[in-house]
């Protein structure tokens, strides 16, 4: 019996290797697979199906939350805290609260978007398996990776190498716990 | 791809020639009742004609705003709209000659045409040597040669590269473009002083110009996307040739130039309102009471929160019938915001809606329909010799599955 594995990784030369093994492996009927590339390419998300998280939720969240708190925050202090009277107008004076509710928007929105999208990642992650495929490190570079875990109820350590050989990888590794 | 050379299939051009024919019958219908109607009130028809003109012009000088933007910036969604932006950028002409009815009512719109009225002001007598009525003729003349011109030679070029192959666009088109935009800028913001800030001589706003930009950049957006839609709709043309993506790229546009005139609005609203000073605050204060308000409401609501709410969500841009409705609304806000604009400094009395606001926009509509859809039927619908049509077809994602 070997030791369990995290799943195994296929080595790609080219974006459109990768997004073309995409593809065939999701049309296989995997769901648990994971790329890697230097940059961001639309079409294996599109072949993953990977356009629906969270993370615009978070987005919508944080900016009505920032955009609250700006508007009442300045209420609070105009017409609750420190009520003065400006040239005559209203304490409540809307339209100049507006830039600030509206800055606050922007600033929640994009202190969302960091952390949803660090949380969403799991990161920061010390350990991840995936490092202990030596060339891993070259998909930070020109490298483009194709992992199918463990985890998906169709794996097969033998069948889904085999598989994952007839999608013409550089190279096919298992992936070490 | 139903067709590979993107001309009109013959049924369709047969449809389009009938709405042609009846777009320009049911305008010339609505012109001359507007026109009967000026007997009766002037004042009233000049009004109504004005804001209704000032869409048309908008969305077409938009479009040739467009053109030029993708000449600089280059970019898939501007290859597919270029003969859209293009047939547009054609109809000014026609568009000159409707300028003629405004130019006769100098006298009923704009009270600094008045040599009594000049005489017993002193703020106007400073301003007489802009506003006169030689000089705002001359400046006419100038934004419509400056126009033609470059909308000739974006044209002629374009329609150059089409029949020898020639790549233009790194050169010619490029070098047009860049001073194109730069008069198209200045022409706008100081044709909207002439015709519209002046209503109100007293009154001044440095950025007003930039939001007849932004309104025209909204109205031709709105236009290029209805067209889109219906071309590459079930058995069009362009079905399978236009793609989600191409919707999404010119909807992500349009929720830019709705948060862009949202911005401008404001600013405009707040420097005003923050200022509270007597030459520029009575402006609002017209526009913020006798039912006025509530147009300005409806101004918030439906030309910014409502199409900035649901241009947020992805699936909607990506939908054709669905990003068509808010194009049309768009489209219809337009109307509203330039009529909040124009009508009420002449109508005193609180709001109230004339039978010609609502026919001149249609009169005026018909005719430039009508011009358009002749000048669309002329060329291709694509721009076949582009060198990068076939990426930017690809780019649009038509004959992937859909996700």
């Amino acid at each position: 019996m070997k030791t369990p594995v995290y799943g195994l990784m296929a080595e790609f030369e080219n974006p459109t290797a990768l997004a073309a093994a995409a593809r065939q492996v999701r049309e296989k009927g995997y769901r648990v697979v994971e790329a890697y590339s230097p940059f961001a390419i639309e079409e294996v998300n599109e072949a993953l199906g990977l356009h629906h998280n969270r993370l615009p939720l978070i987005v919508l969240c944080g900016g009505i939350i920032g955009g609250l708190s700006g508007y009442l925050m300045q209420y609070y202090l105009a017409v609750i805290d420190f009520p003065i009277n400006i040239a005559g107008r209203p304490l409540h004076s809307w339209p100049s609260f507006i830039i600030i509710t509206f800055e606050l928007t922007i600033l929640f929105s994009a202190l969302a978007t960091v952390l949803g999208l660090l949380g969403l990642c799991g990161l920061p992650m010390p350990y991840h398996p995936v490092f202990n495929v030596p060339r891993f490190a070259l998909a930070s570079r020109d490298r483009f990776f194709l992992c199918i875990e463990a985890r998906d109820p169709l794996f097969d350590r033998h069948d889904t190498a085999e598989f994952l050989s007839s999608l013409h990888p550089r190279e096919v590794s298992e992936v070490a716990h | 791809m139903s067709t590979s050379d993107f001309t009109i299939p013959p049924q369709l051009g047969r449809d389009l020639h009938r709405v042609q024919q009846r777009s320009l019958i049911v305008g010339a219908v609505a012109l001359v009742a507007c026109v009967i109607g000026a007997l009766s009130s002037p004042d009233q028809f000049f009004r109504s004609y004005l804001f209704s003109y000032l869409f048309y012009l908008g969305m077409t000088l938009g479009c040739m705003a467009l053109v030029m933007l993708q000449y600089l910036t280059s970019g898939s969604w501007g290859i597919v709209i270029r003969r859209i932006t293009e047939s547009a950028t054609r109809t000014i002409p026609l568009l000159a000659f409707l300028f003629l009815p405004i130019l006769i009512g100098i006298p009923r719109l704009y009270s600094w045409s008045h040599d009594e009225i000049v005489k017993a002001d002193p703020l106007l007598q400073h301003k007489h040597l802009y506003l006169n009525v030689p000089f705002f003729i001359v400046r006419v003349l100038i934004y419509f040669l400056g126009w033609w011109i470059f909308a000739h030679f974006l044209n002629k070029w374009s329609h150059e590269q089409d029949t020898t192959g020639r790549d233009l666009r790194g050169r010619r088109l490029q070098l047009l473009s860049g001073p194109g935009l730069i008069f198209y800028a200045l022409s706008v913001t100081f044709a909207s002083v002439d015709w519209v800030m002046s209503i109100s001589p007293h009154w001044y706003s440095t950025i007003f110009g930039l939001l007849f930009i932004a309104g025209q950049g909204l109205s031709a957006l709105s236009l290029c996307i209805a067209l889109l839609v219906i071309l590459s709709a079930e058995g069009g043309p362009l079905e399978g040739v236009i793609g989600p993506t191409h919707l999404h790229d010119i909807g992500k546009l349009l929720l830019a130039f709705t948060m862009l005139w949202a911005y401008f609005s404001f600013s405009q609203f707040l420097i005003i309102w923050s200022g509270n000073l007597v030459g520029e605050i009575p402006w609002y204060l017209e526009r913020l009471r006798g039912g006025w308000q509530w147009i300005g409401l409806l101004l918030v609501v439906f030309h910014f929160a409502f199409p900035f709410a649901m241009l947020l969500s992805r699936s909607l841009k990506r939908a054709g019938p669905r990003l068509i409705r808010i194009a049309g609304l768009v489209i219809f806000m337009r109307f509203v915001d330039l009529f909040w604009i124009v009508a009420p400094d002449a109508s005193k009395g609180g709001l109230r809606l004339h039978w010609m606001d609502l026919l001149a926009p249609v009169g005026i509509g018909g005719l430039w329909l009508g011009a358009f859809l002749f000048q669309l039927q002329k060329w291709p619908l694509l721009p076949v010799r582009d060198p990068h049509l076939e990426e930017a077809i690809a780019h649009g994602g038509a004959h992937e599955a859909s996700y």
